[in-house]
């Protein structure tokens, strides 16, 4: 079975703040959205793989947010877990064009 | 190839770090299998004594979690014990009726805790203190009982006894012998550390034997033999371990004390492998990690069939992991009639120092107050060193060369987690490491018992080229950087520096942005510094203070309103009633500060609670004032000499808002009685006749400290003023993220009182906090009347999908 990806708008870009994350469902899937300092735009679930801390209400610095639980820290651009604890979580392609931002799922 | 298949009977720290290494040899050449009668993936085991003590917790002390488990391609069964092996046909069979084949089978069962066979052992509240379960026993029980006793003063017993004072039970502790750690210490020693012990709230029954353990059901207190009688409501026993060779028994694996062994780990029956506690090699039975770990080494090589010449024993060292207390001891701990003995014993500041030397090589050494010489010290007794390296050492040492410098590169440093000094050299070279606490996140040496903190922080200075002695003074503010609090605070002053990014560029930060601990850090001393200009910066704040309610682990929010000293009203409660059924409120609760705390609420839906609330907000998330507690006080109660009430919503509503380097709660008693508690409060105020007393830097959190008495005034304006002064001196000087209980410590209650007498001091402390205080504003209002922050910071994107 192949698995086609879909795309949605979830917003646009001036509705993203910079350096703050914004939950967004779509349908049961929750994924952590971030415009980071640099303007990108990044994807990622919105669960923390070591007790499900929300992450889009964590601190961001550069790449990575810190789990506003118990501080981890999770890369926003591969969603790899940083050392010392271990980890992942899932990443989800962004696509922007003329300010409308899109998640692929 | 088929791959040889391995089972490992033990879950526990020996045997995964036996298959840790076996995998670095070999990655793809076995079929892993573990068995592990625990229900949790491998933990730390060392740090339960550090969860009962209240410094870490069960979350965080596991060692490879279930991920590490999978990514190594390891069939895990938890909570399944194997129950027989038949060493004929290279089978284990499990409790759960499970059978699985082996090629090679590794034997790492542990120990079990030593019960003492009393009449009286098996009621409810006697416990060991070996897993995980028994530290949640512990810590369950001193929420609802008051007394325990410890039965041994040993290691085990003791970091036992310092956890239940901590979680605030009056501790006795019993032990067989006329001084403690009779094990690892001399007379001089276990004496010197029962001193220390008691002047921290334990009580010693030395000399005592058990005879029974007395009660109906559950645990009512202890026989001795004697004939006295002790009250208990929960019975700790920590009299030894033994090992854990039931199943090695009745499989016919040989076994003595533990399960025997040669050099590589091999039993009396081929293809079976043991190795940890359970394992006795060459006559002895070790109890300590850093042995099983170079045990697993062995056994690795040997499975992974690479030449090496095996096991060949450990010198034990010992260190208490206790707060406070600096004991070491190693090898040979008394003297005999072949030994001379290097002796200084220092009274006044409570260190001794004991070096034992035989045929003129080091044998052992006990160490008490002062240990920075340890693992120096341990290393020389494993190489049995002449004395004279050891005393020729001591002038170097003084002369500021570090002995780390002439370790060989596979040299274990930190015992517990097997890291050598090249691991850390590595790491600190190529990952550009300037800290110890960088240097403990990337090698994990010194995360569990921290004994080999100096050699860790040696070995950084070296490898950097700085001076350890005084980087380890100052204690930079994050991994981000080398400057300390002060330095940055300084900084910022005198470059007016006015953001956080600006502070990161121009003090040369490591991480273009910073991280989690000194984004929130510099965001405050940024606004304490400047608090008429500076703009707070909302992603710098955790998310509590950002969105000003407390996170739950579900994801909602909690909802404080403020009630000045405690007191509310029937049209309050009447609206607080409204709004929770309005916003379908999970559970109403009042908090420990005297008000109410809304639970389950969406985020979306924070802006229109507060707003039909229309109440300021509790700032219970912050930190800033959280609340005044008061008692009722001379309006009503018949022992009241002040009015409490009054004085309490006075303070609470002059101070409330300013942020602080962490939480500050204060307490109000109009008589000695002192039902507001306000001996653990940051800020107490305790009423006598005629005047109040003001009590500093308390805390009833995990570190139980009570108050220091600053002073005695008469007037509520003197007390707004220290007050004030107090607050604000806390606001200049303190890290962020120091309590005050710490801070005060750190100070000296001298030194601040001093600050505070001087009367110009004390006008423009509080001139400098009015500043601050005058431009703060309401944050739920703030919300309730600004779309921009209600749509960035409370609203989230739902976005429907088409059901196929
Ligand atoms: C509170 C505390 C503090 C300590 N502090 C220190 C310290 O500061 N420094 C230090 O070096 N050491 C310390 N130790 C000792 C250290 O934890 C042990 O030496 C170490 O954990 C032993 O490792 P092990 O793998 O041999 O046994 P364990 O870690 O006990 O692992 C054995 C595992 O095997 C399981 N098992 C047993 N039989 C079976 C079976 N038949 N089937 C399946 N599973 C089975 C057990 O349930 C257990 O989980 C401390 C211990 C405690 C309890
Ligand atoms: S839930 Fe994310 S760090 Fe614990």
């Amino acid at each position: 079975m192949e698995k086609v990806l879909q795309r949605k708008k979830v917003s646009t870009l001036s509705e993203l703040p910079r350096n703050l994350g914004k939950t967004v469902s779509i349908g049961s899937l929750e994924v952590a959205l971030f415009r980071l300092n640099n303007g990108e735009v990044r994807a990622i679930e919105n669960k923390c793989p070591h007790r499900g801390g929300v992450l889009a209400e964590g601190i961001i610095s550069g790449e990575y947010v810190f789990c506003p639980m118990h501080d981890w820290k999770i890369s926003i651009a591969d969603g790899q877990v940083q050392k010392p604890d271990t980890g992942c979580v899932q990443t989800f392609g962004v696509e922007v064009e003329n300010e409308d931002v899109y998640v692929l799922y | 190839m088929t791959k040889q298949k391995i089972v490992l009977v033990g879950n526990g720290m020996a045997g995964i770090r036996s298959l840790e290494e076996i995998i670095k040899l070999e990655k793809n050449k076995f079929e892993l299998t573990v068995f592990g009668s625990e229900p949790h993936p491998n933990y730390d085991r060392i740090q339960l004594s550090k969860v009962l003590q209240g410094d870490t917790t069960v979350e965080d002390i596991t060692l490879h979690d279930w991920n590490w488990y999978e990514k190594n391609q390891i069939t895990l069964y938890t909570g399944e014990t194997v129950i027989k092996v038949d060493t004929e046909n290279q089978i284990i069979y499990s409790n759960k009726n499970r059978a699985v084949e082996y090629d090679k089978l590794i034997l790492a069962t542990g120990s079990l805790p030593f019960i003492l066979p009393l009449p009286g052992a098996d009621k409810k509240g006697v416990t060991a203190f070996r897993n995980i379960e028994d530290c949640q026993k512990m810590i369950e029980y001193s929420a609802h009982y008051k007394r325990a006793a410890v039965i041994g003063g040993g290691l085990l017993g003791l970091e036992a006894a310092r956890g239940l004072l901590n979680l605030g039970m009056k501790v006795d502790v019993i032990h067989i012998f006329d001084y403690l750690m009779e094990r690892q210490l001399d007379k001089t020693a276990g004496k010197l550390l029962q001193k220390e012990l008691e002047s921290q709230g334990m009580n010693f029954l030395m000399n005592k034997q058990t005879e029974a353990i007395v009660g109906e059901n559950r645990v009512e207190g202890i026989r001795f033999k004697d004939g006295e009688l002790l009250e208990a409501d929960l019975v700790v026993m920590a009299v030894g371990i033994k090992p854990n060779v039931q199943l090695a028994c009745e499989s016919g694996i040989p076994v003595k004390r533990g399960i025997t062994v040669n050099d590589y780990m091999e039993t009396g029956i081929q293809n079976v492998f043991a190795v940890g506690e359970c394992a006795e090699h060459r006559e002895v039975v070790y109890g300590l990690v850093s042995p099983l770990y170079e045990q697993g080494k062995a056994l690795a090589k040997k499975i992974c069939e690479i030449p090496g010449e095996g096991y060949k024993g450990s010198t034990l060292s010992t260190k208490l992991k206790v707060s406070g207390v600096d004991v070491f001891s190693a090898g040979e701990i008394n003297e005999n009639t072949n030994t001379k003995t290097i002796k200084e014993f220092n009274d006044y500041q409570g260190t001794y120092k004991k070096i034992l030397i035989e045929e003129g090589q080091i044998s052992g050494a006990v160490l008490f107050g002062n240990t920075s010489e340890s693992s120096k010290l341990l290393r020389m007794i494993n190489q049995r060193s002449d004395i004279d390296d050891y005393l020729v050492s001591k002038k170097t040492e003084d002369g500021g060369v570090s002995l780390v410098a002439g370790f060989p590169d596979e040299e274990i440093i930190c015992g517990c987690n097997g890291v050598t000094k090249a691991d850390i050299v590595e790491a600190i070279q190529s990952q550009g490491l300037n800290t110890f606490e960088e240097v403990k996140g990337c090698t994990s040496a010194s995360r569990s018992c921290g004994g080999c903190k100096p050699l860790v922080t040696d070995l950084l200075g070296l490898t950097t080229g700085t001076d350890s002695s005084l980087s380890s003074q100052k204690e930079p503010i994050c991994e981000c950087t080398t400057l300390s609090r002060d330095e940055v605070v300084a900084e910022i002053r005198d470059k007016n520096l006015s953001h956080t990014r600006e502070v990161m560029n121009v003090l040369d930060w490591k991480t273009s942005e910073g991280c989690s601990k000194c984004k929130p850090a510099l965001n405050y001393y940024l606004g304490m510094i400047n608090p008429a200009e500076y703009e707070d910066e909302r992603e710098s704040r955790y998310v509590n203070e950002r969105l000003h309610a407390n996170i739950q682990k579900d994801g909602t929010f909690s909802v404080v309103p403020r009630m000045y000293g405690g007191v509310t009203n029937a049209k309050d409660l009447r609206t607080i009633a409204d709004v929770a059924d309005k916003y379908n409120v999970k559970l109403i609760k009042l908090t420990g500060g005297q008000r109410m705390d809304l639970f389950g609420i969406q985020k979306e839906d924070l802006p229109s609670v507060w707003a039909d609330l229309d109440m300021p907000s509790g700032y219970a998330y912050g930190k800033t004032l959280r609340t005044v507690k008061t008692c009722v006080g001379e309006n009503f109660c018949r022992f009241g000499t002040q009015d409490s009430i009054s004085l309490g919503q006075m303070l609470e509503k002059k101070f409330e808002r300013v942020g602080t380097p962490h939480k500050v709660k204060m307490g109000v008693s109009a008589c000695p009685r002192n039902c507001a508690e306000s001996g653990i409060k940051d800020v107490g105020f305790v009423g006598v006749d005629g005047a109040w007393e003001i009590y500093v830097g308390g805390n009833g959190g995990t570190h139980l400290k009570s108050a220091d008495l600053l002073c005695k005034v008469k007037t509520t304006e003197e007390i707004m003023e220290i007050t004030g002064a107090f607050l604000q001196y806390y606001r200049e000087t303190a890290n962020y993220l120091e309590r005050t209980s710490v801070w005060v410590q750190r100070m000296g209650l001298d030194h601040i009182k001093a600050v505070i007498d001087d009367e110009t001091n004390k006008q423009q402390l509080n001139e400098r906090l009015n500043d601050a205080l005058s431009v703060l504003k309401d944050p739920w209002k703030e919300a309730i009347n600004s779309e921009e922050i209600q749509s960035s910071l409370y609203k989230s994107v739902k976005v429907p999908v088409e059901t196929k």
